[in-house]
C-alpha cells in the first residue's frame, strides 16, 4: 500500500518536472555539478592520501631513517680553509646506535657513491651504493632475479653487486645481466641480482626519487675500501670536497609501539654526537601520522566546499519550486477540491523536490566517478572512488531535496482552495 | 418526499473588511432533498458564489449548522473536510479546472487517488465514466487536445468517479457556445433523471429554466424559491 503510494507520487513526480524538462534540468544542473565536483574532489583527495600512505610504508612503519645532512655554510667555518666539508654519520655512530638505543631489531647502513657505471662501452649515470646485507630486509627491497649480497660477500671483500631496476636496463638491454659484469673506475663487479623496480621513492624519506633504481648494491665494507670518502663537488668555478663516510642509516624497531621510544632515544644521542645538525632523523610513522592530520584537515576543507555547493544547489531548487507552487496555484485548488488532503498536497511537491535533487545528484555521482578517472588519465595522479562517498553523496542530494523541498511544499499546503481556485 | 441530502440552518459566512463586518451569507436556510435538481440564481454579490463554496466545503461557515447526508460538516477539521469534499462532492467549474499534464483518464482518476481506491479499479471505473461521457475516442488525450465541451464532459467524469452524493456546478456552460452548452446541460438532465442531486449556480435564465427549483439570493439570503416543478417529478 506504502509503496505503491509513493510508487504513485514519484510517477506523478516525474511528469510533472517532464511537462517542464528544460528547467527542470537547469535547476538539476546545480546537483549535477555539486555532488560531481565533492565526489571528483574526494576521489582526488583519497588517491593522494594512499598514494602518500603507500609510499611511507614502503620505507616501513617500524623504519627509522637517519641522514648524513650537509650542514649550511655559515656554521662550518674549518670548510672554508680545508676546502673539504666532513659531515654525516660515521661508523662509529652505527656502532654506538647499535649499542645504546633501545628496541633496535638490525640496522642497515649505507654509503653512496656517484659514479659511472659501465659495461662495455655502455654506460649509466648512477650510483655506487655500499650496503649492509641487512639493506635488503630492511627496506623491503625485492629481487626481480638471482640473490642479494651475502655475509659471505660481504666478508670476503668479494666484487660482486646487485643492479638497480633501470641500471640492469641501461646496461643490458639485451644480454642477461646475471651472466655479466659492471664496471666502475678500474674494478669489474660480477651481477649477482637485479632487483626490482621500486618506482618513485617519497619526497621525503630515503632520498631521491628512483635513486635505488640507478645504483648498483655492493657489500658495504668492499665499498669503504675501494672507494675514497672523499667526494669532489664542483660548483659554479670553485671546486671543494665533501668527506661523509656513511650517507644513511635505516634502524628497524622491534614493534610499532616501541617506535616512538626508539626515535627519541635516538635524537637525543645524534644530537650529543653531532651538535652540528649534520644528521637528520626521519620517522615514516611520523609521517603517515602527519599525512592522516593533512588529510583530515583537507577531508574538512572539502566537506566545507561540499557543504556550499549543496546549499547554492538546494536553493536553486528551492528557487524554482517556489516559482513551480506559484505557478500551479489553481492546480492545487483544483486537487484540494478533488479531495486532496494538506499531507497529500505536501508530498506531491515534496516527492517532486526530492527526485529532482536525486536524479541530479545520480548524474553527478556519475560525473564524480568519470572525472577522477580522467584526472588520471590525463594527469597520471592517483585517484580513489569510495563506495562511501557514493552512498554519502546521495543520501545528502535526497535530504537536500527534503530540507529545501519543505518550504515549497507547506507554502503550497497552506494555500486556501477557494483563492487557489481563482488563481490564474 | 426523498431524504435531505443538504440542510442549511441559520448559516453565516463573516468577511473582515478594512475592519468592517461584511456579511456574505447571513442565516441561509435551505435544504435540497436527493435527487433535486436546484439552480441558485442571483445578482453578483448576492452570495452565491459563496454559497456554492460553503456547500462544497471549500469555505467555512463563520455561524450556523451545514449537514450533507445527515453528517455535521460545519465542524470538521481540514482533514476530515478534505476527504467528504473528495467522496461526497464532485465539482463542475465554469473553466474545466482539468489538470494540463494529465491525459483524460488520469484526470478522472484524481478524486479516486485521493479517496484511496486502488490503482486497477480507478483506472478501469475511469475509463467506464470517460467512455459514458462520450469520450471513448479521446481517453489518452491531454486537455489542451480537447475542444471546450470535451473538457467539460471530461470536468463531469470527474465529478462523478466517486459517486457523489451531491454534483455541484458552477456556470457549467459559461464557457461555452450555444450548441455545446445545449450538450453539456442534456448530460446533466440525464444525471438528475438517474436520481443525481445537482446543484446549478447560473447566470443564466435558460440554464435555471431546466432545474426543478431555482434558489434566488440576495444579499446573503435567499430570497425566495420558485418551483419549475414539484419536487422528486422527471421530466
Amino acid at each position: 500500500m506504502i509503496g505503491a503510494r509513493a510508487r504513485r507520487l514519484v510517477r506523478l513526480a516525474l511528469k510533472s518536472l517532464w511537462a517542464h524538462r528544460l528547467r527542470s534540468l537547469l535547476t538539476a544542473l546545480g546537483m549535477v555539478f555539486g555532488v560531481g565536483a565533492v565526489v571528483a574532489m574526494l576521489a582526488v583527495g583519497e588517491g593522494a592520501s594512499r598514494d602518500a600512505q603507500q609510499q611511507f610504508l614502503r620505507l616501513g612503519s617500524r623504519n627509522i631513517i637517519v641522514r648524513s645532512v650537509k650542514p649550511p655554510e655559515s656554521t662550518s667555518a674549518s670548510a672554508t680553509r680545508s676546502f673539504v666539508v666532513a659531515y654525516g654519520l660515521e661508523l662509529s655512530d652505527v656502532e654506538v646506535v647499535r649499542a645504546t638505543v633501545p628496541h633496535l631489531a638490525r640496522t642497515a647502513a649505507r654509503r653512496d657513491i656517484p659514479s659511472d657505471l659501465w659495461n662495455g662501452a655502455r654506460k649509466h649515470r648512477g650510483s655506487v651504493f655500499g650496503v649492509e646485507t641487512s639493506y635488503r630486509e630492511v627496506t623491503n627491497l625485492e629481487l626481480a632475479r638471482g640473490r642479494f649480497l651475502t655475509d659471505d660477500d660481504a666478508r670476503t671483500k668479494k666484487n660482486v653487486c646487485v643492479l638497480g631496476a633501470a641500471a640492469a636496463e641501461a646496461l643490458f638491454p639485451a644480454s642477461d645481466p646475471l651472466v655479466g659484469s659492471v664496471r666502475v673506475g678500474g674494478d669489474y663487479y660480477g651481477v649477482v641480482g637485479v632487483a626490482a623496480r621500486r618506482g618513485t621513492a617519497p619526497a621525503s624519506g630515503a632520498g631521491a626519487s628512483g635513486e635505488e633504481d640507478s645504483a648498483v648494491f655492493v657489500p658495504l665494507a668492499a665499498a669503504l675500501e675501494r672507494f675514497s670518502p672523499l667526494i669532489r663537488v664542483q660548483t659554479s668555478g670553485s671546486r671543494s670536497a665533501e668527506r661523509v663516510e656513511l650517507h644513511q642509516l635505516i634502524a628497524e624497531v622491534s614493534g610499532t609501539e616501541q617506535v616512538t621510544a626508539a626515535a627519541r632515544a635516538l635524537r637525543t644521542l645524534l644530537e650529543q654526537r653531532h651538535p652540528k645538525g649534520d644528521v637528520n632523523v626521519v620517522v615514516p610513522l611520523e609521517l603517515l601520522e602527519e599525512a592522516a592530520r593533512t588529510k583530515r584537515r583537507f577531508t574538512m576543507v572539502l566537506a566545507f566546499i561540499a557543504g556550499v555547493s549543496l546549499l547554492v544547489g538546494g536553493i536553486g531548487i528551492m528557487n524554482i519550486m517556489l516559482a513551480n507552487v506559484t505557478e500551479r496555484t489553481r492546480e492545487i485548488g483544483i486537487r484540494r477540491a478533488l479531495g486532496a488532503r494538506r499531507r497529500d498536497v505536501v508530498l506531491q511537491f515534496l516527492a517532486e523536490t526530492i527526485v529532482l535533487a536525486t536524479v541530479g545528484g545520480a548524474i553527478g555521482l556519475g560525473l564524480g566517478v568519470g572525472l577522477p578517472f580522467a584526472i588520471t588519465k590525463a594527469f597520471d595522479t592517483p585517484t580513489a572512488v569510495t563506495a562511501s562517498s557514493l552512498v554519502m553523496a546521495l543520501l545528502v542530494s535526497a535530504a537536500t531535496g527534503i530540507v529545501f523541498g519543505l518550504y515549497p511544499a507547506s507554502r503550497a499546503a497552506a494555500l486556501d482552495p477557494v483563492e487557489a481556485l481563482r488563481h490564474d | 418526499m426523498a431524504a435531505p441530502v443538504v440542510e442549511l440552518r441559520d448559516l453565516w459566512r463573516t468577511y473582515v473588511l478594512g475592519g468592517h463586518e461584511v456579511h456574505a451569507l447571513a442565516g441561509v436556510e435551505l435544504t435540497i432533498e436527493e435527487g433535486a435538481y436546484v439552480a441558485i440564481m442571483g445578482p453578483s454579490g448576492s452570495g452565491k458564489s459563496t454559497l456554492l463554496n460553503v456547500l462544497g466545503l471549500l469555505d467555512r461557515p463563520t455561524r450556523g449548522t451545514y449537514l450533507l447526508g445527515g453528517r455535521d460538516v460545519s465542524a470538521l477539521d481540514d482533514d476530515d473536510v478534505s476527504a467528504e469534499r473528495g467522496r461526497r462532492l464532485g465539482f463542475v467549474f465554469q473553466n474545466y479546472n482539468l489538470i494540463p499534464q494529465l491525459d483524460v483518464v488520469e484526470n478522472v482518476e484524481v478524486p479516486m487517488v485521493y479517496a484511496g481506491v486502488g490503482d486497477h479499479e480507478a483506472r478501469e471505473r475511469a475509463t467506464a465514466l470517460a467512455e459514458r461521457m462520450g469520450l471513448g475516442a479521446r481517453l489518452g488525450h491531454r486537455p489542451t487536445e480537447l475542444s471546450g465541451g470535451q473538457q467539460q464532459r471530461v470536468a463531469i467524469a470527474r465529478a462523478l468517479a466517486n459517486d457523489p452524493l451531491v454534483l455541484l456546478a458552477d456556470e457549467p456552460t459559461g464557457n461555452l457556445d450555444t450548441r455545446t452548452g445545449q450538450e453539456i446541460l442534456g448530460l446533466l438532465d440525464e444525471l438528475h433523471a438517474h436520481g443525481k442531486t445537482l446543484v446549478v449556480v447560473t447566470h443564466d435564465p435558460g440554464v435555471a429554466a431546466r432545474a426543478d427549483r431555482i434558489v434566488r439570493m440576495r444579499d446573503g439570503r435567499v430570497e425566495r424559491i420558485d418551483v419549475n416543478r414539484p419536487a422528486g417529478a422527471t421530466s
